[in-house]
């Protein structure tokens, strides 16, 4: 990203920070501490993530990619996310010009770490509509059971 | 700010002021002396999801973003927490809109916008 030479760049840039000062302090005050491996926000893809009772589910949404070239790595309990998007804007052509770039560009990696009793062997992934869906199954002991009273 | 916001849910009776709340996708446009081209990242917007509207001189682009989610999935950590997007755009004069093309690929949005043919850059030869 290219830095103005005016002042609007720095003016934004401490507007950013101190709402993500804000985020952070509100984090704190209403629980949701951040684990260790705490996860970030912002970034390439941006990430949901969600439990059921059987797996975990995480949704990147990663626009625009050819799905053979989606990195989906699982090792010692972090799930990571890599790859590369190729920049849409025109290169080479003198003539255009280029009047908005916010679209991600370049190699993106983020990283998830799931918790316990995970099965490494049961995980899933597709792609869709830009959106990569991996679903991560829990270990069968480690699911919930209903004990029947005898 | 907790982070129990459900993954983008996107039940058809959510409430209507909900219904208004989108999220503004990323853009890249370039100009070259055919006309405009526009990249939107609309993650989860399939083909049929996708609405693109030119009324005079405005140009509206939304998508609603659908995933399976299964039943009694809880959410523990969304980015994502609206599944809907919008983005509006003043077009100027010179854009020929009936010619407006669109291609959606993966949740990418391609919208070319080509010049109206008067208005195409146009080498004048100097006789004499």
């Amino acid at each position: 990203m290219s830095l103005s030479l005016f002042s609007r760049g720095t003016l934004s840039r401490d507007m950013f920070s101190d709402l993500e000062r804000l985020r952070r302090e509100l984090q704190q005050t209403f629980g949701d501490g951040p684990s260790i491996r705490g996860l970030a926000r912002g970034g390439f893809p941006a990430l949901n993530i969600g439990s059921t009772p059987q797996a975990i589910e995480i949704f990147a949404y990663a626009p625009g990619l050819d799905p053979a070239s989606i990195e989906v790595n699982l090792e010692r309990g972090t799930l990571t996310v890599a790859g590369e998007r190729a920049s849409a804007l025109p290169e080479g052509d003198e003539k255009a010009v280029v009047h908005i770039n916010e679209r991600f560009a370049g190699r993106f990696r983020r990283a998830v770490s799931l918790p316990e009793g995970i099965d490494p062997e049961a995980v899933s992934a597709d792609y869709r509509d830009g959106v990569l869906h991996v679903s991560v199954k829990r270990l069968a002991e480690a699911q919930p059971r209903r004990i029947a009273v005898q | 700010m907790n982070d129990t916001t459900a993954v983008a849910t996107n039940t058809a009776s959510a409430a209507p002021t909900h219904a208004e709340a989108a999220l503004l996708p990323p853009v890249d446009v370039f100009e070259d002396a055919g006309g405009i081209t526009l990249y939107a990242d609309l993650p989860g917007v399939s083909k049929d999801k996708l609405h693109i509207e030119i009324d005079a001189d405005t140009l509206t682009i939304e998508g609603e973003a659908r995933l399976d989610l299964p039943g009694d999935l809880e959410a523990s950590h969304a980015e994502i927490t609206v599944p809907r997007y919008r983005r509006v755009f003043a077009l100027s004069r010179e854009l020929d809109t009936e010619k407006v093309s669109a291609e959606m690929h993966q949740g990418v949005l391609k919208l070319r916008l080509p010049k109206a043919a008067h208005a195409q850059p146009r080498k004048i030869e100097v006789r004499g």
